[in-house]
């Protein structure tokens, strides 16, 4: 088995426009993603939106700079991710096509290995 | 006696790489060993058969040999030889049965053209593992430098290992995806064999072979898959017409101008039977269209008798097939303008002139060229032969356009 993060990303305007019914869907396709992945989900948020971003670098001195927003100023940006256990590459592409932002023509889901250091 | 051996231990390279490199890959869990133990034991064929004679059955001797290799290293140095572990699900233990052995191939193709890995490195893989071009010559086919090309098989093969690509034929849900994933890559490669980018040559042999060989291979191991057999129909239809396609100096012949005594007639008659195979059992894939097409070519008597109303009609199907490719719209046009006159023709390329996707394309230039040269406008042919040879790099095709070009330019009005 091996770790893999879903990051999450998608345009937030498109998000926040979303109508009450859309949304209902969208939460239930979320719940219907983790039900599905049971005990493989180790762990997932959504995230508040970009703007409420706080980050964090160092000057040339090395003293910290404190800046307003993501550290990637993009128009899609990471809104929410999951942890899953998986057997293998296959086994998430087919847990994670079902997510709605993976339909959705403004977002998509991105996978990353994560490194085992055991 | 060694002629001999080197032409078998070819002939074994052609047959068989896949086939050991991918049992080996079963064993070793590692793709990058399992490479160097198939290239020794092909390395040991040509000192060992000259002496011993050439085995009765040349792919189970050189597995055979792969296999001990690859115990052997990996009884010595068990631990940093694992740096590139390659992921085989537990279900897939091999046994000596030979169906088990073709799925090993499988696997390895899919685990190639695996759409998690960029287009080019699922090309570069493909070349190396399952055609077992050496890296020299994959970077040659690509017109990169050996050392980029080296690093990107690399790449490839540490995302295989750190993002667990399984080396397994996929669920019958991803199928069709991954399907269509392995004929775009086969289908690219014998692409860039037909008509290489850049160089001295108008077809790269090595790469079209190799196309040829993967789709025959594709097909052997899933007979029922309609778009590998259409696949298999379209590469053969065209490869029939390979030998023709240059003058005995070099120059580009177009269609028009082929020896169509000089076509394969095996290989048509081959494609032809492949796709009624292929158009009985499904509705038709783009391949299947594609090789329609290339089969209403085939069996044309002449140029003139060619039937272009029936290639109208099937590019119209391609289109619906392919919306989004410009390249299909452009051959529509060019067939309508051979059904309906040259007036017609470029009539049809009107819209495609401000397509972006086409705005660097040669051939469009060349087919408005071609329209315009019959229709005796002479300036306007000269301005876009001009431009046609400036979006070329194939040095074959530059001089095919610089010479119509001259032709054009003596009839221009001084």
């Amino acid at each position: 088995m091996a770790k893999y993060m879903l990051l999450i990303y998608g345009d937030a305007e498109q998000w926040e426009a979303m109508s009450a019914e859309q949304a209902t869907a969208h939460s239930a396709a979320h719940a219907a993603f983790a039900a599905e992945a049971g005990e493989r989900v180790l762990g997932g948020e959504e995230l508040e939106l970009a703007p409420t971003a706080t980050t964090l670098r160092s000057d040339a001195a090395g003293a910290l700079i404190t800046t307003d927003g993501p550290f990637l100023e993009t128009k899609e940006a990471l809104g929410g991710f999951y942890l899953l256990e998986a057997r293998d590459l296959d086994e998430v592409i087919k847990l994670a096509s079902q997510l709605p932002e993976v339909r959705a023509g403004h977002s998509g889901v991105e996978i990353r290995p994560v490194v085992d250091h055991g | 006696m060694t002629d001999e051996v080197a032409a078998a231990v070819a002939q074994a390279h052609r047959r068989s790489w896949a086939q050991v490199l991918a049992t080996t890959a079963h064993l070793t869990r590692d793709l990058g060993l399992a490479e160097e133990c198939t290239q020794d034991a092909y390395a040991r064929a040509l000192q060992t058969w000259p002496v011993s004679g050439i085995p009765d059955r040349p792919g189970a001797w050189l597995t055979n040999v792969a296999r001990n290799r690859a115990l052997d290293v990996l009884r010595r140095e068990s631990v940093f030889r694992r740096s590139l572990p390659l992921l085989v699900p537990e279900e897939s233990v091999p046994g000596p049965e030979d169906a088990l052995v073709e799925d090993d191939r499988l696997r390895l193709i899919f685990t190639c053209c695996h759409p998690a890995l960029s287009p080019e490195a699922q090309i570069a893989l493909t070349l190396r593992l399952v055609c077992g071009l050496s890296t020299a010559e994959v970077a040659r086919a690509f017109l990169v430098p050996e050392a980029t090309m080296a690093a990107r098989i690399t790449r490839a093969k540490k995302k295989i290992s750190a993002a667990r690509i399984p080396y397994q034929v996929p669920a019958p849900e991803q199928w069709g995806e991954r399907v269509d994933a392995v004929l775009q890559v086969v289908h690219l490669i014998y692409t860039t064999g037909h008509t290489a980018p850049a160089g001295a040559h108008l077809l790269r042999r090595d790469l079209a072979d190799s196309a040829v060989g993967l789709a025959r291979t594709l097909h052997l191991l899933m007979p029922n898959d309609a778009g590998a057999t259409a696949l298999l129909a379209l590469l053969v239809l065209v490869d029939a017409r390979a030998a023709t396609r240059t003058s005995a100096t070099g120059r580009l012949l177009l269609l028009s101008e082929q020896d169509r005594t000089r076509w394969d007639r095996a290989l048509i008659a081959e494609g032809v039977a492949l796709l009624t195979e292929a158009l009985r059992r499904h509705p038709p894939t783009r391949f299947a269209v594609q090789a329609a097409i290339a089969a209403v070519h085939a069996e044309a008597p002449s140029w003139a008798a060619t039937d272009w109303a029936e290639i109208v009609g099937l590019y119209d199907v391609l289109v619906r097939l392919w919306p989004a490719s410009a390249v299909v719209a452009l051959n529509r046009a060019v067939a309508v303008g051979m059904r309906d006159g040259p007036q017609a023709g470029l009539d049809a390329l009107e819209p495609l002139l401000s397509d972006p996707s086409l705005a660097t394309y040669g051939y469009l230039s060349a087919a408005r060229a071609d329209f315009l040269r019959r229709l005796h406008r002479w300036a306007a042919a000269a301005e876009a032969y001009e431009e046609a040879i400036a979006l070329t790099d194939n040095e074959v095709e530059r001089r095919f356009l610089a010479d119509r070009l001259s032709d054009v330019r003596r009839h221009r009005p001084a």
